[in-house]
């Protein structure tokens, strides 16, 4: 019986640092794979501008969580960054679709080799890398950062009412003498790992919050969305055959011009869905979306060229082999093993500061085993 | 025709370096020379690799920060050393000097104990990568790949296991100990600085060979991507790995190739404060002068050879220059090889330049996609064209900040002074407007001279 309360403790112990995590972050590079996947397939070149683009989206995102608190509104227990996830899509694809006007479309139509759409697709990395940082900053910000009222600007019972007694505080401020209030917006908990704990008895346990669940939630709608559209929409169906034989597709009649639209569509709006999911998990900061190009590069890869499926699976692989191979075992070992073999050092494969070195290193050995990806995606 | 382009692109240059003299000071102009000319080192490297051979290297930053390290490696005292020489001369004065004198007599054989430990923990590594590498040569009739796969995997493990055990004490009492202020981990070899910048080009192309050996051959993005990831790591093995790097902590005071603006005041040369940091500055610049020109001639040479025209004839179609006989991947590896060995000099000049080697200061945009820049506008395949849009772009990348600065002075102060919060923070933020005006540029050279500035000069009869 002992045994066995320790093989859940260690089975916990997994699930609330491992799993979770991996979850949430895979949820995230999937959605933003898919973004890729689909313009490698179809625009025919891999998009550096995706991570400043997934910022982007994150951007506005926090611009319009910022206006709301700004106004002393707060949205508890919905996060407000999901509010306002439709105005951030929006404005996400109408500046994919401006960009491919302005930039893409030229080179489509002198039909440049691939390279050159990736060199322009730098060119815009740096240009939405300026407006970024130049509208919203280069620094780490929260979207339930703390927020500061006068004490007759906001209406304190009422939002202490709302959020609760420790997120509602008023305090006398130094240098101006008046009243104010500060207001730290929670986020909404089903349960914390300490309620866990107390209600199992065990000595582990596992939180579960709103945004997990959301993000979780969205991302597997997304992706059965998409499924169906590229399957049984008339629109879906030209796209897959685009990207599978341009030439006959052309002859068949479709549209290029409208295949290109939806695709920056699609992929602009999962960009803002991705950067605003990983903004409300971790803070917005645009050099980390500037990063996670690679990871995504890598579920891509791994999955598939062209493949949405392989990039959702890639993604999940990556997120789960990265926190997976860079976690320390030795709480679990200790759970495990028997008492005299106990682990005093650490059991850790690798640092967590090599995390990036991990989707690479997936992504080496599938270029070089497997270079087509695992559902056998194209090879140009 | 063409000639008359070359006057005119370098004529405008000195025009800017000389207003920029005029304006800003004679030293700003000098820095901002020196940096452009070694952006222009870094862009002929590129160049060879993107110009001579359409490969698609993303990872410039990565080969930079080698040829950086190779400078901390070869330059920097051995801090064991460094470390007994301190004790000897604090014994001969010992007055006041107690703790520091019994804190080096303890740490000195824990850390000369603990540079022996690193030593085995290595030979152990290597050790059962030979080990794994022969059985597996052994067995290699007797059992199939994936079997041997297992023993191997196994073998490396128990290996590793051995060399943790070994070197993370070590490292921990290497990265705690040393004398004075660069120290905290092994120190490098005292060697000139100058061997270090070619060290640095051999340790660049060393890299380049094993990235080649991985990821040339297959579609130009996937190395595009496989040399962004590879210069990632070595970024994150640069800052991680304190004992060898100094990590975070950054290393400082790295030997220059020319005496520093102090010496010059001091005997035998005696100069005046402003004309010892002029002459600094010059004798610095005459240096990557002399090494540009070097590295100019060769590619010079190199392009206009038969080697150059195979090179081409690869790039614009590698299914006929195949066809030929010429063995494609190979001869990619070679000029990726050379071009990356540029880059890491470089990388090392750049550091050598700044006196300090700062992990956490390669920025991507900064160290591989600014030099992309600069070979585009430059104009790829052409060499000079990498010299042009080194300076070109490096002026652009540090004067479009004062500029912004100014221009949002301008167009904000009546706002901020009146207390408009957003117009403030707008001014702060001006610097920023620098990455947004290089997207401007590299789109618009794209779009309307995609062959540069000085477009490749193509040899007609």
């Amino acid at each position: 019986m002992a045994y066995l309360t320790d093989l859940l403790n260690g089975f916990l112990w997994m699930f609330n640092f491992l799993m979770l995590p991996a979850i949430t972050y895979g949820s995230m590079l999937a959605l933003g794979a898919l973004g890729v996947t689909l313009i490698f397939g179809i625009l025919r070149f891999a998009h550096f501008a995706h991570g400043d683009m997934m910022a982007f989206g994150a951007m506005i995102s926090l611009i319009g969580v910022e206006l709301l608190n700004h106004f002393g509104i707060f949205t508890y227990p919905v996060p407000a960054g999901l509010l306002f996830l439709p105005v951030a899509m929006l404005l996400t694809v109408l500046l994919a679709i401006g960009l491919d006007q302005s930039v893409y479309r030229y080179y489509r139509r002198m039909k440049s080799p691939p390279v050159v759409f990736v060199m322009a697709s730098i060119g815009i990395m740096f240009l939405l890398n300026g407006l970024t940082r130049l509208i919203k900053g280069a620094e780490l910000s929260k979207f339930n950062a703390r927020r500061t009222f006068g004490i007759e600007e906001v209406d304190v019972a009422a939002l202490t009412e709302q959020l609760g007694k420790r997120a509602v505080r008023t305090r006398t401020d130094v240098a101006t003498e008046g009243e104010i209030v500060q207001v730290s917006e929670p986020e909404f908990v089903f349960f914390t790992v300490r309620q866990f704990k107390e209600a199992t008895g065990l000595s582990e346990g596992f939180g579960l919050d709103l945004i997990q669940l959301i993000m979780v939630a969205l991302a597997v709608s997304i992706f059965l969305g998409l499924y169906w559209f590229l399957r049984r929409t008339r629109t879906g169906k030209s796209m897959r055959a685009f990207s599978d034989n341009e030439d006959l597709a052309l002859l068949s009649g479709i549209d290029p011009q409208k295949v290109v639209f939806v695709t920056w569509l699609i992929a602009g709006s999962l960009a803002a869905v991705a950067g605003t999911m990983y903004g409300l998990d971790k803070g917005y900061k645009p050099f980390t979306y500037f990063q996670m190009i690679l990871p995504i590069f890598a579920a891509v890869i791994v999955g598939g060229i062209g493949n949405p499926q392989g990039a959702i699976l890639g993604g999940y692989l990556i997120a789960f082999t990265e926190i997976f191979i860079t976690a320390n075992y030795r709480k679990v070992a200790n759970y495990l093993l028997p008492e005299p073999l106990e682990v005093m050092g650490n059991l850790q494969l690798l640092g967590t500061e090599y995390k990036f070195g991990v989707s690479f290193l997936i992504l080496v050995l599938v270029l070089l085993f497997r270079p087509t990806g695992i559902f056998r995606g194209k090879v140009f | 025709m063409a000639n008359s382009r070359y006057w005119l692109s370098f004529g405008m240059l000195a025009i800017l370096i000389a207003v920029t003299g005029w304006v800003q000071g004679w030293s700003v102009a000098l820095s901002l020379l020196t940096v452009g000319l070694i952006s222009a080192v870094m862009a002929l490297g590129l160049n060879m690799q993107w110009g001579y051979a359409g490969l698609f290297n993303a990872g410039v930053m990565g080969f930079s920060a080698i040829g950086a390290i190779a400078c901390v490696l070869v330059s920097m005292p051995w801090v064991t050393a460094s470390m007994s020489i301190g004790l000897e001369t604090l014994l001969q004065n010992p007055e006041g000097q107690q703790q520091a004198i019994e804190t080096l007599q303890q740490d000195l054989p824990r850390r000369i104990a603990a540079e022996q430990q690193i030593g085995v923990a290595w030979l152990i590594g290597a050790v059962s990568a030979v080990l794994a590498w022969g059985i597996n040569w052994a067995l290699r009739s007797r059992f199939s790949g994936g079997r041997r796969a297992i023993i191997v995997v196994l073998i490396l493990a128990v290996g590793l296991m051995f060399f943790q055990n070994r070197f993370d004490p070590a490292i921990r009492v290497i990265e705690s100990t040393g004398f004075g202020d660069d120290s905290k981990y092994l120190g490098g070899l005292q060697l000139p600085i100058l061997l270090a910048w070619i060290v640095g080009g051999g340790l660049a192309a060393l890299a380049a060979w094993v990235i080649g050996k991985i990821a040339l051959g297959l579609r130009s993005d996937y190395l595009a991507i496989a040399t962004l990831g590879i210069s990632e790591i070595v970024i994150a093995l640069l800052k991680n790995e304190g004992w060898l790097t100094r990590g975070v902590l950054n290393v400082t005071g790295l030997p220059s190739p020319v005496p520093s603006a102090k010496a010059l005041q001091l005997a035998p040369y005696h100069l005046e404060m402003g004309t010892s940091l002029i002459v600094n500055k010059v004798a610095f610049l005459a240096i990557i002068v002399l090494f540009l020109a070097a590295f100019l001639w060769l590619a010079h040479r190199a392009l206009h050879s038969p080697w150059g025209r195979m090179m081409r004839a690869i790039r614009d179609n590698e299914e006929a220059a195949g066809a030929m006989g010429k063995d494609v991947v190979m001869r990619h590896r070679q000029v990726f090889i050379c071009g990356s060995f540029l880059l890491g000099v470089g990388g090392a000049m750049l550091a050598t330049y700044v006196l300090q080697f700062e992990p956490a200061g390669y920025q991507p945009l900064r160290y591989t996609f600014l030099i992309w820049v600069m070979v585009i506008v430059g104009g790829s395949g052409n060499n000079l064209g990498s010299v042009v849009g080194g300076l070109l772009i490096w002026f652009v990348w540090i004067q479009a900040e004062p500029a912004a600065s100014w221009l949002f002075h301008v167009l904000g102060d009546q706002y901020a002074q009146g207390g408009n919060e957003w117009a403030r923070t707008m001014i702060d933020r001006a610097p920023q407007m620098r990455t947004l005006v290089m997207g401007m540029v590299l789109l618009l050279v794209l779009r309307f001279a995609p062959r540069g500035i000085l477009p490749e000069a193509l040899q007609r009869k």
